[in-house]
């Protein structure tokens, strides 16, 4: 009753607790700053050597030391989008699913699943799409998407069975648990009584989860989709696998194609040159950068989204 | 509730300390039983080494050699940043490394390690082992300028061979290695356009519009058993060991051989006086003579800081390069020629200890 009761008493273990979550966050923060820097001095003598002309410039050539970014970029962000915007469907729809309509009998052991897929090594994902998906991308979802859309320069020109539709479809169905995990988790969090006033109106489930659970849950969703749009970008193995490998830009989606960390991950180990070894460690600034300039962008269309949302 | 904490903290210290023991310990142990000499570097070293220096330890039970296997580029690296006791790449030091290598521990010698060969894969139905190929037909493959199995080149070199009308794919090595090397340097000696267009080396720019990339020698192998049409190279060991379809290459004999340890031996003995400065084997001249074939190459200072571990690296490597090769065999790689095990010897004699 009286103001003391209130007022927070610190103690030692009050102290070193705040003290713990406090350095732990400034950890990142210090982390971050870190590796930006050891990436930029490690860049220093490529960035000196070819400027901005870098970014743009789309040879790659080691032997004469001629080095461009730009089908690199091109094909790290081709390549994640598409698979984003397929996972993103995927993943909120069995999201939906396991919160929402399933027994729980189902829902349980299929979430569990879920999660499983999400543990399994990229490798595992690269040598699947190498071995199983290429091969059926070239001889049958390959040909059968050119018999209808081959008119298309999306969908035009030979098909390897590697190349940037398969690359982007071995990265869709790696993040699909992370988007699919986490939004289940939101839209399960989603307050019962909006349920339950939706439900109150007449509506039937399905028009419950559109209008009241899923806007609900919109936020959480985005980051998941966020996230998982991270790891797409930065996912190194499974693409190299079967991106084919190819430093060109092509308006098809069956041409090979070629991404910031597959170039870093398959000629860093050779590379003796200093420029040569500059050079892609400057790729690897890129990367960091795109994966903060695509995360800032995501929030602030997420806000954008939102403040829309309310105002309506 | 404070004590407790105190409590809680000392048991904690106490085990950090344990395990920083415990830790401590182990790493110790095997260094009391032996000199443990490191080295780094070429892949393609790895599988040999690992069985040879097993099998030298099996007999001289005062060395382990520990060989890691991070790529040429990385075993240059550790060796120069004095690291590692030697470093091994699939290409002798260049100028500028070797400059840098000579600032830091003084003259540095190489010598010849390993050799390979490069086979030409391929996945043609209908057509099983044994097509025939020249140099410049695969570097107008490798160009771009031939697309179709059935083009005049090819069929000229196979008369008795139904060829297809399919296009050909054709799949490189995306990641950089030494493989790479020695099939660009076999393209440049026999096609004058790859040599200005394209040049030499551990990874270059793939001009065939109609190109893709697998990582490693199973990447490629992959891609050429999964597409009908498909060419490839691969190493010599990988494509024996997985019976791969590989092509007959024509020679500057102007005979038609084939990639095995024989041929690929009798190359390398065309040439007994290989050096870091003149080390290409590609295109040697000998009717057995196979064409695509390179070395790879170990590197040691002339003068090590620490004389006792030099002494010991100096015999490992003696070992390796004569008695050791006698494991190569068994691994599908190719021993040295004896002419080249004396060399090596000669070299490795250099060192001052």
């Amino acid at each position: 009753m009286g103001e003391p009761a209130f007022r927070p008493r610190y103690r030692v273990g009050d102290r070193l607790f705040a003290w713990a979550l406090n350095l732990s966050t400034w950890f990142y923060v210090a982390l971050i700053v870190g590796l930006f820097t050891v990436l930029l001095a490690g860049s220093w003598l490529a960035i000196k050597s070819f400027g901005l002309h870098f970014l743009v410039a789309s040879s790659w050539d080691p032997v004469t030391g001629h080095f461009g970014a730009l089908p690199f970029i091109f094909g790290t962000i081709v390549s994640s989008v598409i698979a984003i915007a397929i996972a993103a469907v995927v993943g909120i729809a069995a999201a939906a699913y396991l919160a929402e309509f399933a027994p729980p009998l189902i829902a349980r052991p299929l979430a569990f699943l879920i999660e499983l897929l999400a543990a399994v090594p990229s490798v595992v994902y690269g040598l699947w799409g190498l071995f199983v998906l290429a091969p059926v991308m070239r001889s049958a979802i390959g040909p059968a998407i050119q018999s209808k859309l081959g008119w298309l320069p999306l969908f035009s020109g030979p098909i390897y069975g590697v190349g940037m539709l398969t690359a982007s479809l071995i990265l869709a169905l790696m993040i699909v648990p992370t988007v699919a995990a986490i939004s289940r988790d939101f839209i399960e969090g989603v307050a019962v009584d909006q349920r339950e006033a939706m439900l109150a109106l007449g509506a039937t489930t399905w028009e419950t989860v559109r209008r009241a659970v899923l806007p609900a849950a919109r936020p959480g969703i985005f980051g998941a989709c966020v996230l998982a749009l991270g790891r797409a970008l930065g996912e190194t193995i499974a693409t190299t696998m079967v991106i084919g490998n190819r430093p060109a830009i092509s308006a098809s989606l069956f041409a090979p194609g070629y991404t910031l960390a597959s170039v870093i991950a398959n000629e860093f180990t050779e590379a003796t040159t200093q420029v040569y070894i500059s050079t892609l460690i400057g790729l690897g600034l890129l990367l960091f950068v795109i994966s903060i300039v695509v995360n800032a962008a995501a929030r602030i269309l997420m806000h954008t989204v939102l403040r829309n949302v309310e105002e309506r | 509730m404070q004590f407790s904490v105190f409590a809680r903290r000392k048991a904690l210290s106490i085990a950090a300390a344990l395990v920083a023991t415990a830790f401590g310990a182990s790493v110790a142990l095997p260094a009391l039983a032996a000199t443990q000499l490191t080295g780094a570097g070429s892949s393609f070293d790895y599988p040999l080494f690992s069985k040879a220096f097993y099998e030298y330890g099996q007999h001289h039970n005062d060395v382990t050699v520990n060989y890691q296997s991070i790529g040429s580029g990385g075993g240059i690296q550790q060796f120069t940043a004095k690291t590692v006791d030697f470093g091994a790449s699939d290409v002798p030091l260049n100028t500028e490394e070797y400059k840098r290598a000579e600032a830091a521990g003084g003259k540095v010698l190489q010598i010849p390690i390993a050799l390979g060969g490069v086979a030409v894969v391929y996945n043609l139905p209908g057509v099983t082992q044994g097509l025939r190929l020249s140099g410049p037909v695969i570097a107008d493959i490798y160009l771009g300028k031939i697309a179709k199995w059935d083009d005049a080149a090819i069929a000229k070199l196979n008369p008795k061979v139904k060829l297809p009308s399919e296009p050909i794919v054709v799949v490189h090595r995306s990641d950089g290695s030494g493989t790479s090397y020695i099939f660009t340097d076999y393209l440049s000696s026999v096609s004058p356009e790859w040599k200005s267009k394209v040049g030499v080396g551990k990874s270059v720019q793939w001009p065939a519009q109609n190109s893709v990339g697998g990582k490693g020698n199973e990447g490629i192998a992959g891609q050429v058993r999964e597409t009908a049409g498909a060419i490839g190279y691969v190493e010599l060991a990988y494509a024996l060991q997985n019976s791969m379809t590989y092509a007959q290459l024509e020679n500057s004999a102007r005979a038609f051989v084939s990639p095995t340890v024989n041929s690929v031996r009798a190359a390398a003995a065309s040439k007994p006086n290989v050096s870091p400065a003149d080390f290409s084997i590609v295109n040697r001249p000998g009717a057995a003579s196979y064409p695509i074939a390179g070395y790879s190459w170990v590197m040691v200072f002339a003068k090590p800081s620490d004389a006792a571990r030099g002494k010991q690296i100096k015999e490992v490597l003696e070992w390796t390069v004569t008695a050791g090769q006698s494991i190569a065999a068994s691994l599908d790689y190719v021993p040295l020629p004896a002419n080249v095990q004396q060399e090596a010897k000669r070299v490795l004699g250099q060192m001052q200890l």
